[in-house]
């Protein structure tokens, strides 16, 4: 049993990074006020860009930062639209995914077939000889680390810094921010191009590390998953990590299913991911209260200074 | 900023007009500008992008066999979105149409009976239907956003799909190919122009169209939905239900999207294969919101929508370009006309930043 555990719990760490990366920086944009539906677009096109980057140059950080540096150039579009010409805000990630989905597949043609020798695992010296809990915990690539040192910088940064005090203001009530000062339109850009860098990392990750290589549409709706678990989360970085082991331990059961003795189709095994998201959403949503009480009061809704 | 945003007093139905037809501009013009950067002549990359594919009666006859799923589903996805519905995965309701539709196709395959078809669509309409309903049922029973629900089941709905194409649904002599038999002509649309594939799916289309205006336009239920999706406080003190217009919503949008999945596979395709539309339920989306989610505007946008398909096959043969550049040019649509709908509801004033008076700094 230990020895099926092992890589079982191992592959979740790993499956549920992507997710942790894309999922809390939607989470700061939608604690600024912003809803950026287009996730899945930035995702993408952050693998791409990480992918070419990390081919062209040979370095694979290098990838990993062009990766970032695309979905946060993406969220711009997205912050043009939706914060200075005020559209809707659910048209404008729609808008964002199709053309990030469009973008990638037509850019990423021409690297289809290449490989990559991707991101290793780093191994601790001396916790990594823990019997169980080292080959699972301390045998990670360096991606699954920094993703967890993502989730304290960010809790940190909204909870205890007085930039994310603001930040927080901001989304439940950007009249008011206003009002005493704040440049709302600024703090929402900034905050949306970190949730943009962030899933372009994100989808970074799956191109170098995870799967290294190119493969059209990779992100297989993780980033509609990433949304999912802000919603999950209540709001709070925390419960988004949970949630996102939770999707990675429901990924990985596919991989090890048959070890496992179960016997189901590969289709049903490879969609248990998405069904367990609907199942947490509403277990999550069962409660109105729940969600009313924790979403930001403004998330969505355009700011208009002369409002 | 040189230039500031002023509510106007009333919005301007010039520009809702308008807007459509210069994103589509804009659009045209970004390709200008992309074209060299892909080292093609822009003028003839143009041509072949916008003018080719429409060069020909079979050209035609192309544009509209994929304008029609396009209609059809922007049509019924309209209605949802005027209600603040978010019907997103209305390309895992075609593929439940789709399979709807093969099912029975597969299990009558010999008969002559007149009525295989009907029966084929209305199967499609149902499995388009329960594919929507669950949304429908859980935003209703447990305020769960549709929109992630109807996503999820798309990507579930395709995985369905790959089971029955490998397994159950699988032609036991198509040498282990992922697909069903060839249905009979039974089981296929009849085509209405000669030599080419154009097929009656699309007079389904049509009618739905009509069916669409008439319940937007003239009904009360449609009248509802609307008063819902523009003040949905006002629409709880004139006592229309939410949960109506989210059962509605939904249930209309899936019906139509599984009709669009039995025209294509009673149609084009002719079986069930692992992938049944590229990307029409998406596509479908932004034809809603450029036809200005009004039933004739859609009209309008579907064929241009499926014009962006057809250039983006034509690049790809005359200019050696992925056919991937037809999302591109989706996405930019959507994006210049979001941006330019901003000019309904305000008005630009150009003012030197100087002669605006600034307040003090806080």
């Amino acid at each position: 049993m230990i020895d099926l555990l092992v890589p079982l719990l191992a592959g979740t760490l790993a499956a549920a990074t992507p997710v942790i990366f894309a999922a809390l920086g939607e989470l700061v944009a939608e604690r600024s006020g912003v809803l950026n539906l287009g996730v899945e677009g930035m995702m993408l096109v952050g693998a791409m860009a990480a992918f070419a980057g990390a081919t062209g140059s040979g370095s694979l950080w290098l990838g990993v930062l062009l990766g970032g540096l695309a979905g946060a150039g993406l969220a711009v579009i997205f912050c043009v639209l939706a914060l200075n010409l005020l559209a809707n805000q659910v048209a404008c990630g729609l808008a964002l995914t199709i053309f990030g989905v469009g973008l990638s597949a037509f850019v990423g043609r021409a690297y289809v077939s290449l490989t990559l020798r991707g991101l290793g695992p780093v191994t601790v010296p001396g916790l990594s000889q823990i019997p169980v809990v080292g080959p699972i915990v301390f045998r990670q690539g360096a991606l699954v680390y920094l993703a967890i040192l993502t989730y304290g910088a960010v809790s940190w940064f909204l909870y205890r810094t007085k930039a994310g005090l603001i930040l927080r203001a901001v989304g439940e009530s950007p009249q008011a921010a206003h009002a005493i000062g704040h440049p709302v339109l600024r703090i929402r850009y900034l905050a949306t191009m970190s949730g943009g860098f962030l899933a372009g990392v994100g989808g970074a990750y799956l191109a170098v590390a995870y799967t290294p290589m190119w493969v059209e549409q990779m992100t297989a709706g993780r980033g509609w998953i990433a949304l999912a678990l802000v919603v999950f989360a209540t709001w709070r970085p925390g419960r988004v990590l949970l949630g996102a082991y939770l999707f990675g331990g429901v990924t990985i059961l596919q991989f090890h299913a048959q070890g496992l003795g179960i016997n189901l189709p590969n289709e049903l095994l490879s969609s248990l991911p998405y069904l367990a998201t609907i199942l947490v959403l509403v277990l999550i949503s069962r409660n109105y209260q729940t969600i009313r009480l924790n979403a930001p009061a403004s998330l969505g809704l355009p700011f208009h200074a002369s409002d | 900023m040189p230039f500031r945003l002023e509510a106007r007093p009333e919005h301007s139905r010039l520009m809702g007009y308008a807007s459509p037809l210069v994103a589509a501009l804009l659009m045209a013009g970004a390709g200008f500008l992309l074209f060299p950067v892909l080292g093609r002549e822009p003028l003839p990359a143009l041509h072949t992008f916008f003018v080719t594919p429409l060069s020909s009666r079979n050209g035609v006859a192309e544009l509209l066999l994929k304008a029609s799923p396009l209609m059809l589903m922007a049509q019924g996805l309209a209605i949802g979105f005027r209600a603040n519905v978010w019907n997103i995965g209305a390309e895992g309701q075609l593929t439940l149409g789709a399979i709807g539709a093969s099912l029975l196709a597969i299990r009558y395959d010999g008969t002559t009976s007149p009525w295989l078809l009907p029966a084929m669509v209305g199967a499609a309409a149902v499995g388009g239907m329960i594919w929507a309903a669950i949304p429908a049922f859980l935003r209703t029973r447990f305020h769960t956003s549709e929109i992630l629900v109807t996503l999820m089941l798309t990507y579930v709905a395709s995985l369905l799909l790959s089971y029955l194409v490998h397994g159950p649904l699988r032609d036991p002599q198509g040498l282990n190919f992922p697909q069903s038999i060839m249905f009979d002509q039974s089981a296929m649309f009849p085509l209405i122009l000669e030599g080419t594939r154009l097929n009656a799916s699309i007079l389904i289309s049509l009618v739905v169209t009509a069916l669409a205006w008439v319940f937007m336009e003239r009904s009360f239920a449609g009248y509802q939905m609307l008063v819902g999706g523009l003040s949905p406080l006002a629409a709880r003190y004139a006592g229309f239900g939410e949960t109506r217009a989210v059962w509605l919503g939904l249930l209309i949008g899936g019906a139509v999207a599984g009709l669009a999945g039995a025209g294509e596979v009673a149609g084009p395709l002719g079986q069930l294969q692992p992938q049944v539309s590229p990307g029409y339920g998406f596509a479908a989306i932004i034809v809603a919101f450029v036809g200005r989610l009004h039933p004739v505007g859609i009209v309008w946008a579907s064929l241009l929508m499926s014009l962006l398909y057809l250039g983006g096959e034509s690049a790809q043969i005359a200019l050696q370009l992925p056919s991937a550049i037809t999302g591109m040019f989706q996405g930019l649509l959507l994006f210049f006309l979001l941006g330019l709908d901003v000019l309904i509801y305000y008005r630009v004033s150009w003012r030197h930043s100087a002669a605006v008076p600034r307040r003090a700094a806080v």
